[in-house]
C-alpha cells in the first residue's frame, strides 16, 4: 500500500538527489514527491509517497534518517493526517459548452484561473481520488493538459516539536518557540 | 591568519590526528601536493588509486583510526570507487580527498572532470563538493566526525583546484564542533526494551550469540565474553566477527554461514534464541531465509536502525551501541548454565573432526588448508592476516584461529578481489610491530600486484602467501558443483611469481610439498625484508562444508568422508559415511 513519509531536510544543493538516489538503490518505488521550503529557514520539507508494506516503509524512514542532511522523518501512515494534491487542468471550452465545463468544475470546487478563447484552466486541490474523478468528468469536453503535484501532507493534532529522535525534549525548545 | 585551501587541508588532517595518507598525485590536486611538503604527514605513493583506497581501509581496520586516501580528479577519483564501496559494505571509517577541476569549469566536461560526488553517492556515507577555501575547514571536521560516528564508513571530499589555491581565514578553535552527525544518534535504551531483552534471555534454553563485526567496532569484545560466560551462552561468529572474540574460547563455536562448520549452522537451526550482536544477517550467513532458524526468537542489537528487520524479522530489534547495551543488562543478568544445550552442540559435531582435512595423513599433495594451518601454528596465531577473496579466504577463516582483535582483515560484504596486498600494506603502516601476512589466490593477487613496488619503496616487511592453484578457485568450485564442471573462464595462467617478486626486489620462494611449505614460512619470517611464497597447491580442491546459495542453512555439502580411514571409524562410531 502507499505510505506517506514527510522528511525535513537541510536546504542545500544536491539533497533531493541524495534522497531520491537512496530510495532508488534500496529498490523502493516513489509514487509521488513534493519538495518546498519548510517552516524553519534553511530547511525544506519533502513529502514522499512510497509503495511498500509497512516494514518496508519503516525501513525507508530508517535509511532516510541515516542521511546527514535529514533532520527528521515522519511516517504519516501511522497517524491521522491531512493529505492534499493540487491539479491544474486545461479544458477545451468553446463558448457553446463553456458553462457546462464550469458547472462540472464547480461541482468539484475547482477555481477558474485562466480563460482563453476556446479553453479554460481550472485549479483544484484535494485527494488523489477526487482529482482523478475531476479529470475523468472533464475528459469528454476535451482534457487538453493535466498537471498534478505530488502529495502535501501534515499530521493532524498538536504541532510536533522539532526534536531529533532519542533526544530529551527539554534540551530542544519546541519549534514554535524557536522561530 | 590566512591560509590557502591546500594548507587548510593538511592542517585539518593533522588536527584530526592523521599521520599518514595513501595517494597518487595529478593535475587537479597539485596545489595540495605542493603544500604537503610543508606538513609532517607521511605520504605513501601507490601504483594505482584503488590500492590507495584499500591501504587506507587496511590501515583503518588494523588501527581503529580513520584511514585517509588522496587522489586527483577524473580517473584518479573513479579508481577509488571500488575501495570506497568495499569500505562502505564493511563499515570502515575512511576519508577520501579528491582534486576537482576549477569551480568555473564544473559541468563543462573539462580535462579529467568527472562528477565524483555523483559517482560516489551510493558508496559513501556522505560526500562534499568544496568550491571555496573558506568552506573547507568545517567540511573536514564534519567529514571525520561522520566517518567515525555511528556505523562507520567512507566520506569523500571533492576539492576544486581553485579552492585549494584560494586563501581564507581559519580559526579552528573558535569554530563550533560539527553536530549534524549527531542528529540521529541512537536513542538511549528504554528500560522497557531492556526488560524485554532480559525476558527473552531468561526464557531461553538454547540461546546462541551471533557475533559480528559490530563487536569490534563497538569495543564490546570483553562485554560479549562476560555475557556469554555469565549466561553460559555459546557464540558463533560471522566472517568479520572473527578475532572480535577469541577463537580459543571454549564457548566459541567458530564461523557460521556458507562455509561455516556444519554443526555451527545446525546449532543455529536448533537454537531457541538468537542474540544477533552487531551483525546484519547477510545472505552468506543465513542461507534460505524461509527456513532460517525457525525455532528461534531473535534479539538484534545494532547501531544501524536500518538493519533491524531488514533481512530477518526479529522479536526485538534495538538500535544502539552494543557495548552500552551489554553493560546496561549485565548487572541484571541471571547466571545460567546451558549444559544440555552445550552437550547437544557437542553431539552435533559428530564425525566432523574425522572428516577434517587436518586429521588426514600427508598424501604427498599440498593442500591450501594445510598451508593455512601451518601458517597459524608457525606464527603462533599472532600474525595479522590480510586475505583476498575466494577459496583461500574461507580456508583462512576456517584454519587460522584468530585470538587477537583486528588480526583478520578481509573484504567481507563486497568480496573485493585484489584487496589483500594493498590492505596488508596499510595494516603494516598502522601497526609496524605486528607480523603481517597476505594470503591471496593467484587470481586476486594479479589484480593489484603492482603494489609490490609500493611495499618495497616504503621498506615494509610484509610476507605474502600466494595460494596458487591455477584456477579462479571459488568460481571453479561453483562450476564443479552447480554447472557440471563446465570450467568457463576459470583456468588461468600466472607469471612465475618467484621471478615477479624478485623483479620487484622481494625475496621469493616456492613450495609444492608440506615440508617445503613449512620451511618456506619459517624462512620468510626470518628474512628481514618482504618475502613472497608461491604455494603450488592441489588444483581442484574445494572448500567444505558449503551451503549452496539459496539453500537452507543446514542443507550443507559436507566434507567428503576420507575413504582411507572410513572403515575403522565406521566400526567405532557407526557414523554414516554416505551422507554428504
Amino acid at each position: 500500500m502507499p505510505h506517506i513519509l514527510v522528511a525535513t531536510l537541510d536546504d542545500e544543493p544536491g539533497v533531493l538527489n541524495r534522497v531520491v538516489s537512496l530510495i532508488r538503490r534500496r529498490a523502493f518505488n516513489i509514487q509521488a514527491l513534493t519538495v518546498g521550503p519548510a517552516e524553519a529557514p534553511g530547511t525544506s520539507r519533502m513529502t514522499l509517497v512510497v509503495e511498500s508494506d509497512e516494514g518496508g516503509a519503516k525501513r525507508v524512514a530508517a535509511h532516510l534518517e541515516k542521511l546527514l542532511n535529514v533532520l527528521k522523518v515522519e511516517l504519516l501512515t501511522e497517524k491521522p493526517s491531512v493529505v492534499r494534491y493540487l491539479a491544474l487542468l486545461r479544458i477545451s471550452a468553446p463558448v457553446a459548452i463553456r458553462s457546462q465545463v464550469l458547472l462540472v468544475g464547480s461541482a468539484f470546487r475547482a477555481q477558474v484561473v485562466d480563460v482563453a478563447d476556446d479553453s479554460v484552466v481550472l485549479e483544484c486541490s484535494g485527494s488523489a481520488e477526487k482529482l482523478a474523478a475531476l479529470a475523468e468528468a472533464l475528459r469528454p469536453y476535451g482534457l487538453l493538459e493535466l498537471s498534478r503535484t505530488g502529495a502535501l501532507a501534515m499530521a493532524r493534532g498538536a504541532a510536533p516539536a522539532l526534536v531529533p529522535k532519542g533526544r530529551a525534549e527539554e534540551t530542544y525548545p519546541p519549534l514554535a518557540m524557536s522561530v | 591568519m590566512k591560509r590557502t585551501g591546500a594548507q587548510i587541508l593538511w592542517e585539518g588532517l593533522l588536527r584530526e590526528g592523521v599521520e599518514v595518507v595513501f595517494g597518487y598525485p595529478g593535475g587537479a590536486i597539485l596545489p595540495a601536493y605542493d603544500a604537503l611538503l610543508d606538513f609532517p604527514i607521511r605520504h605513501v605513493l601507490v601504483r594505482h588509486e584503488q590500492g590507495a583506497c584499500h591501504m587506507a581501509d587496511g590501515y583503518a581496520r588494523a588501527s581503529g583510526r580513520v584511514g585517509v586516501v588522496i587522489a586527483t580528479s577524473g580517473p584518479g577519483a573513479t579508481n577509488l570507487v571500488t575501495g570506497l564501496a568495499n569500505a562502505m559494505m564493511d563499515s570502515v571509517p575512511l576519508v577520501a580527498i579528491t582534486g576537482q577541476v576549477g569551480s568555473r569549469l564544473l559541468g563543462s566536461d573539462a580535462f579529467q572532470e568527472v562528477d565524483v560526488t555523483g559517482v560516489t553517492l551510493p558508496v559513501t556515507k556522505h560526500n562534499y563538493l568544496v568550491t571555496r577555501a573558506a568552506d573547507l575547514a568545517p567540511v573536514l571536521r564534519e567529514a571525520f566526525a561522520v566517518a567515525r560516528s555511528g556505523r562507520p564508513g567512507p566520506v569523500l571530499v571533492d576539492l576544486t583546484k581553485d579552492a585549494q589555491q584560494a586563501e581564507a581565514e581559519v580559526d579552528w578553535d573558535a569554530a563550533p564542533p560539527p553536530t549534524r552527525h549527531l542528529r540521529h544518534g541512537p536513542p538511549p535504551f528504554a528500560d522497557g526494551d531492556l526488560r524485554k531483552a532480559l525476558d527473552l534471555i531468561g526464557a531461553a534454553e538454547r540461546p546462541l550469540i551471533l557475533a559480528g563485526h559490530g563487536i569490534e567496532l563497538s569495543g564490546a569484545g570483553r562485554a560479549v565474553l562476560a555475557f556469554a560466560e555469565g549466561t553460559g551462552t555459546p557464540f558463533a561468529t560471522t566472517l568479520l566477527g572473527i578475532g572480535a572474540v577469541p577463537a580459543r574460547h571454549p564457548l566459541n563455536l567458530g564461523m557460521m554461514g556458507m562455509h561455516g562448520e556444519a554443526w555451527v549452522n545446525q546449532a543455529i537451526q536448533e537454537a531457541d534464541l538468537l542474540l544477533a550482536f552487531g551483525m546484519r544477517f547477510d545472505d552468506r550467513v543465513t542461507g534460505n531465509l524461509a527456513t532460517y532458524a525457525r525455532n528461534a526468537r531473535k534479539l538484534h542489537v545494532d547501531i544501524d536502525a536500518a538493519e533491524l528487520g531488514k533481512n530477518v524479522s526479529v522479536d526485538l530489534g534495538l538500535q544502539g551501541d552494543l557495548r552500552a547495551f551489554l553493560e546496561a543488562i549485565q548487572p541484571r543478568l541471571e547466571t545460567r548454565d546451558h549444559g544440555p544445550w552445550l552437550q547437544r552442540i557437542h553431539e552435533l559435531k559428530g564425525d566432523a573432526a574425522v572428516r577434517d582435512i587436518q586429521s588426514l595423513p600427508d598424501d604427498g599433495h599440498l593442500y591450501a588448508a594445510h598451508v593455512l594451518h601451518d601458517l597459524w601454528t608457525i606464527t603462533g596465531g599472532e600474525a595479522t592476516v590480510v586475505t583476498d577473496v575466494g577459496q583461500h579466504q574461507m580456508w583462512e577463516a576456517q584454519y587460522y584461529r584468530h585470538d587477537r582483535s583486528r588480526s583478520l582483515i578481509t573484504s567481507g560484504g563486497l568480496g573485493t578481489m585484489g584487496f589483500a596486498l594493498p590492505a596488508a600494506l596499510g595494516a603494516k603502516v598502522a601497526t609496524p610491530d605486528s607480523e603481517v601476512w597476505v594470503v591471496a589466490g593467484d587470481g586476486g593477487f594479479q589484480m593489484t600486484s603492482c603494489e609490490l613496488m609500493t611495499l618495497v619503496q616504503e621498506g615494509l616487511k610484509v610476507n605474502i602467501a600466494v595460494i596458487n592453484n591455477g584456477y579462479l578457485g571459488m568460481v571453479r568450485q561453483w562450476q564443479e558443483f552447480f554447472y557440471e564442471r563446465r570450467y568457463s573462464a576459470t583456468p588461468l595462467l600466472s607469471p612465475d611469481f618467484v621471478k615477479l617478486a624478485e623483479a620487484y626486489g622481494l625475496k621469493a620462494l616456492r613450495a609444492s610439498t608440506r615440508n617445503e611449505a613449512r620451511d618456506a614460512i619459517r624462512a620468510a619470517r626470518e628474512h628481514p625484508g618482504p618475502c613472497l611464497i608461491d604455494f603450488r597447491v592441489e588444483q581442484e580442491d574445494s572448500v567444505f562444508p558449503m551451503v549452496p546459495a539459496g539453500a537452507a542453512l543446514d542443507a550443507m555439502i559436507r566434507r567428503p568422508f576420507p575413504p582411507t580411514i572410513a572403515a575403522s571409524v565406521l566400526a567405532e562410531t557407526g557414523a554414516d559415511s554416505s551422507s554428504t
